[in-house]
């Protein structure tokens, strides 16, 4: 029971704190959130299963798309709309994520990571051969702000509210699964395929569960990101996108929710914050490093952190009371 | 039926750039035991060397070869740099350090050139012949095809009939072993990363003038389909990179004729996952390619 009421505390808390900043602040904190969602799924996958997927974007795209077309389906009452089209960003995200679970249950490191980095790249393909609405992608209907909270808060604030709610959501299950019995097969998996195999742990059905388990998250994420933009598209959901949910969870810490909290913020406000700066630089200078100074900063990060601690990303990093907890259980699992 | 046969002939071409490219993966794959992420990004700035000493000298040819040596010397610098700082035997370090080199590379280049579409000029006609009443290969298609046919026996000829050859697969294979033998692994090591990126710089060099021009982004659908490439045919595996590249270039050439360009790069993908699911090795890899 801790988590959840953790968890509730630390939602309040974040939607107290909506009060404090202004409407575009609060429209980055939707996003921050949007992102905290998918990159918590992704952190728990590569730091547990040690699978890494390139196109947490594309779950998300999926996610929104879902929640796009759901919601505007509906024909009610807001709250109504809203359930529905959540429900639908993680039907249709988790389906995907099973697909593509069941192939990375057969699959590597290089070969996963290539055919998630594929999926990025066929995405703006897939938006004009699927109906999907090429690259104008899908409008998302618009949720106002109810009545009764319409004379206290602006519209940005409530999608913030509905962004930390959603990204609470999603992710306290994601803690709860972490540190249960599947958190615990996880390890198992990835220390030791054989040896889990042994212990009756399936190394795919926990890869294929794992994957669906971060999909879910990333969808609502999606989900998200349709609420506070009001359209998805897949020009939104491209390869920088997709690469920035890695350094997020990099940066965080990989296997760490918490870290990927900050991760989220840190990918969402720092190119923000570069792009600010850049706009003080000469016109043509500035031009070209308008969004690629961020880029290249971040590249630039997560390669002096993956040179600093190669071991801390081959493997989760683990806390002395994790170690203790996990190493002989494994044996012992059933 | 003219369609038909057109399509083919395009395809052929496409075909040999990607099996180059994907053979360029191959390499660094069995010399590594990596894949190379950043080998699109990587090849781009090698494209953007080339680029600039072509505008500056008015020489296709003094280009081609500042682009292959660029390459070459890019491959080794970050062999040597970057990942041989890392642990061997994890996969996951060297891949997101390649893609740190991506986002650092691909900015990096918009920022220097700015991130607008440069034509590039073929040294060849691209106006196919015309045989029989059916357009089939242009001049330039011919020149793509001996460049990679003639590169890739090349390349086929210094692994397997050369004692520098027989000392990268040493080095590749049994490290160990290898040194033991007198062989010096890590610049074997450097070697076949410097060879992998010009070939890849090579590939890139042939497809861009073909496309819209030059840009950061203009390698990364090659790298894709070039990935897919190598796993289709086993990323151990150079004949399988040949065989897959030419098939996949056909098949891309008949489906962006017969369908839409959009649907290509899904039918790739389609291909991939297919053979993934049926053989998750490739098609002709050996068993051992994936646990490696």
């Amino acid at each position: 029971m801790r988590t959840p009421l953790r968890a509730l505390l630390l939602t309040v808390i974040a939607v107290g704190g909506t009060f404090g900043l202004d409407p575009f602040r609060n429209y980055q904190l939707a996003t921050a959130a949007a992102c905290f969602a998918a990159v918590a799924g992704l952190t728990v996958l590569v730091g547990l299963t040690g699978q890494l997927s390139l196109g947490h974007a594309v779950l998300m795209a999926a996610g929104g798309y879902g929640f796009a077309y759901a919601a505007s389906a509906v024909d009610g009452p807001a709250p109504l709309a809203l359930l529905v089209g959540l429900l639908a960003a993680a039907v249709v995200s988790g389906l995907l994520g099973l697909l593509l679970g069941a192939a990375a249950a057969r699959l590597r490191g290089p070969y996963l990571a290539g055919l998630t980095l594929a999926l990025v790249i066929a995405l703006p393909a897939a938006a004009s051969t699927l109906p999907l609405g090429g690259d104008q992608g899908a409008r998302a209907p618009f949720f106002p702000v109810p009545e009764a909270l319409s004379a206290l808060i602006a519209v940005e604030q409530w999608h913030a509210w509905l962004a930390i709610v959603i990204a609470a959501l999603a992710v306290t299950p994601l803690v709860v699964l972490r540190s249960g019995r599947a958190g615990l097969r996880m390890r198992a998996v990835l220390d030791d395929e054989t040896a889990s195999r042994l212990s009756g742990v399936d190394p795919g059905r926990v890869k294929t569960g794992a994957f669906v388990a971060s999909a879910v998250p990333a969808g609502l994420g999606g989900a998200v990101l349709a609420i506070a933009t009001q359209q998805v598209t897949p020009g939104g959901y491209g390869l920088a996108f997709s690469l920035s949910l890695v350094v997020a969870a990099v940066a965080g810490g990989l296997g760490s929710i918490g870290g990927a909290a900050i991760g989220s913020v840190l990918v969402t406000v720092l190119p923000w914050a570069v792009d600010e700066l850049v706009a003080l630089a000469p016109a043509d200078l500035g031009q070209r490093l308008d969004g690629n100074l961020a880029v290249l900063l971040f590249g630039a990060g997560l390669i002096a952190l993956t040179l600093a601690w190669p071991g801390g990303l081959a493997r989760l990093p683990r806390p002395a009371r994790l170690l203790r907890f996990a190493t002989p259980s494994t044996t012992t699992e059933r | 039926m003219d369609r038909f046969v057109f399509l083919l002939a395009a395809g052929l071409a496409r075909g040999a750039v990607l099996a180059l490219f994907a053979l360029s993966l191959v390499i660094v794959w069995r010399t590594a035991r990596v894949v190379n992420f950043a080998q699109a990004a990587m090849a781009a700035a090698a494209v953007y060397a080339a680029f600039a000493v072509t505008a500056a000298t008015g020489s296709y040819w003094a280009g081609l070869a500042t682009g292959l040596a660029a390459g070459a010397v890019l491959g080794a610098a970050v062999e040597r740099g970057l990942m041989r700082r890392l642990p061997a035997h994890a996969p996951l370090p060297g891949i997101i350090v390649a893609i740190g080199l991506v986002m650092v590379l691909q900015a990096g280049l918009a920022i220097a050139f700015g991130p607008e579409h440069r034509p590039m000029h073929p040294p060849f006609s691209q106006r196919p012949f015309v045989i029989g009443g059916v357009p089939v290969l242009s001049p330039y298609d011919l020149f793509t095809l001996a460049a990679a046919a003639a590169v890739m026996t090349g390349l086929a000829l210094l692994f397997n009939r050369t004692t520098l050859g027989l000392r990268l697969r040493a080095a590749a294979f049994a490290p160990e072993t290898a040194r033991l033998a007198g062989v010096r692994v890590p610049r074997m090591v450097a070697l076949g990363w410097a060879l992998s990126v010009a070939a890849a710089s090579l590939a890139a060099l042939l497809l861009v003038p073909t496309e819209l021009g030059l840009n950061p982004h203009a390698v990364d659908l090659l790298f894709v389909n070039a990935f897919a490439v190598a796993v289709i045919g086993g990323l151990d595996s150079p004949a399988g990179a040949l065989l897959a590249g030419i098939g996949t270039g056909l098949l891309v050439s008949l489906v962006t004729g017969y369908a839409s360009a959009s649907a290509a790069p899904l039918a790739v993908l389609a291909l991939m996952t297919l053979v993934l699911l049926v053989r998750p090795g490739g098609l002709l890899a050996a068993k051992e390619a994936r646990t490696a």
